[in-house]
């Protein structure tokens, strides 16, 4: 089973706890955005297979929203970090360099 | 191709089997194609033999990275059925499930299709409306559906418990010509037949690269070498996202894994396909009397094909408390495939940014039923370059334009 860490309230929360909330750092578009930016940030999709951030919600815990590193084709966690922040903290990078040597964000 | 027939069957039993052939023949890449399919799952293979059939090109290959219906092809629970609410996915699962009623015979090959029933279970008022909604809707679509009383329900199948403390059975939407077919055999059917047309089926050829010269696809780079073609199809569900990428464009897709599960096989008991959505179950039995059993994806972007245990035991636990005779019995496999969820939970069958590409995905939970219709609008779109009458609404640019296929409404759950 899926075992994330909650960054807010510190528990080892086990998936059948966590609500799945799908891609991280997406960028939302504004009322002035053109179709095209609308369409990238409401439905298009990295979906890689590999190194993926997601957003979960500890709903059978603490409720709050936080964000996952995770592998896709290893089912590996790398850590979990705060979901205010726009991208993934240096330790979350460096972690997933230290078992994906080399890797780069997309 | 020699015909398999009672007559082949006395002829070989005669001489102790020594006379019957691959069913396909092992291909090598040639250096160019008029079409290259990737994925020789049934969608695959249903899009390349309709392409030989419908439309007369057969200087065809099918690429497959592992063995041929060795993704979501062998990994589902073989369930037909078209009862849906929106006219385009009405108007592609009927014309799917109307070829299978007669795929046998098309093909030369027995898929053992079933039309043994399928039953959707109402267990919540607001269920026993939507269905309603969707038999009223399926009267005008010309797919016969009908709702059915709880008696009915008890009739058809009576190791139901019609009258379950939580969730009774309050109707059901029953579509009789829906069934099962045996998954493997519509993919060796179907590249049987792709095989005697003369189409290459190339298997363990994995694709690395998508080539492209001014906007148009030139060829794909492959484990077995640069392969060209006029017309690329993507037919390849869950990796759908790592071959678009290969050739320059993002999917409204994600990749999770959805699990099936069989028990040891019993007697026969239930004759019918049932499915309780309410508590998200549906399970029949097989044909050697095992009860195949499916329930809900996991929550979250997976390629293992393998996905989380106390999805397992959600399922069950929906199932006994639907079907208490179940309760002993003991689960003998289990299985996960990688399914590809597109936001509206309707399939994508398009034209691509990239010339000549066109793509076929986001079948979701429920790619098997839709084979030969797939394949039908596929090869359509394939051979003229614009999508018929049955992908029209399919196309990938929905997404922009807000013109979904809501089924995932429709349907209250993946489906």
């Amino acid at each position: 089973m899926l075992i994330l860490t909650c960054p807010c309230c510190g528990v080892a929360a086990e998936e059948s706890e966590l609500a799945p909330g799908y891609e991280a750092h997406l960028k939302r578009a504004g009322a002035d955005a053109s179709d095209d930016d609308f369409e990238s940030y409401m439905f298009a999709r990295k979906n890689p297979k590999g190194v993926h951030f997601e957003r979960w919600r500890h709903a059978y815990g603490c409720g709050k929203w936080f964000l996952a590193a995770r592998c896709t084709a290893t089912l590996e966690v790398f850590g979990t970090y705060s979901a205010q922040l726009p991208e993934p903290p240096a330790e979350i990078v460096a972690a997933i360099r230290a078992r994906r040597p080399g890797w780069q964000p997309s | 191709m020699k015909h398999y027939s009672v007559f082949a069957l006395a002829r070989e039993a005669m001489r102790h089997h020594t006379g019957w052939e691959r069913a396909w023949a092992r291909a090598t890449p040639k250096a160019r194609y008029d079409a290259v399919i990737v994925g020789a799952g049934g969608h695959g293979l249903a899009t390349a033999y309709y392409l030989g059939k419908n439309h007369g090109i057969t200087n065809v290959a099918v690429l497959e990275k592992g063995w041929l219906g060795g993704g979501n092809t062998g990994r589902n629970t073989t369930i037909i059925r078209s009862n849906y609410l929106q006219d385009p996915s009405a108007a592609i699962y009927e014309k799917a499930r109307a070829l299978y009623e007669t795929l046998s015979q098309d093909l030369n090959y027995n898929v053992m299709f079933s039309p043994r029933g399928v039953m959707m279970l109402a267990q919540t008022h607001h269920e026993v409306r939507g269905y309603q909604r969707t038999a009223h809707a399926n009267a005008l679509q010309g797919v016969a559906t009908e709702f059915i009383p709880p008696r009915r329900v008890k009739e058809l199948c009576p190791i139901i418990a019609i009258d379950g403390p939580r969730y009774p059975v309050l109707g059901a939407l029953w579509q009789p010509r829906g069934g099962t077919a045996r998954h493997d055999a519509v993919a060796w059917g179907y590249a049987r037949a792709c095989s005697a047309m003369g189409m290459d089926i190339i298997q363990q050829c994995e694709v690395t690269g998508v080539r492209s010269e001014g906007g148009r696809v030139t060829g794909v780079e492959t484990t077995k070498g640069f392969i060209g073609t006029k017309k690329l199809g993507i037919v390849v569900a869950g990796h759908s996202g790592q071959v678009a990428e290969m050739a320059g464009f993002r999917l409204p897709v994600e990749a999770v894994a959805l699990q099936a599960l069989v028990s040891e096989p019993i007697k026969p008991c239930m004759d019918v396909v049932v499915m309780a959505n309410t508590v998200h179950g549906y399970m029949s039995q097989s044909d050697k009397g095992e009860m195949v059993i499916g329930g809900g994806t996991d929550g979250f972007n997976n390629y293992t094909q393998r996905g989380s245990f106390h999805h397992i035991e959600e399922t069950l636990r929906a199932l006994i408390e639907t079907f208490p005779m179940i309760s002993r019995l003991k689960m003998l496999r289990q299985w996960g495939g990688i399914v590809d969820m597109t936001g509206d939970r309707s399939p994508i069958i398009s034209k691509t940014p990239l010339g000549d590409c066109f793509i076929n995905c986001g079948w979701g939970t429920g790619g098997f039923k839709a084979i030969p219709g797939s394949g039908w609008a596929m090869a359509e779109l394939m051979a003229r370059g614009e999508p018929g009458p049955l992908a029209a609404a399919f196309g990938i640019e929905r997404f922009r334009e807000g013109r979904f296929i809501d089924e995932s409404v429709a349907a209250g759950v993946a489906h």
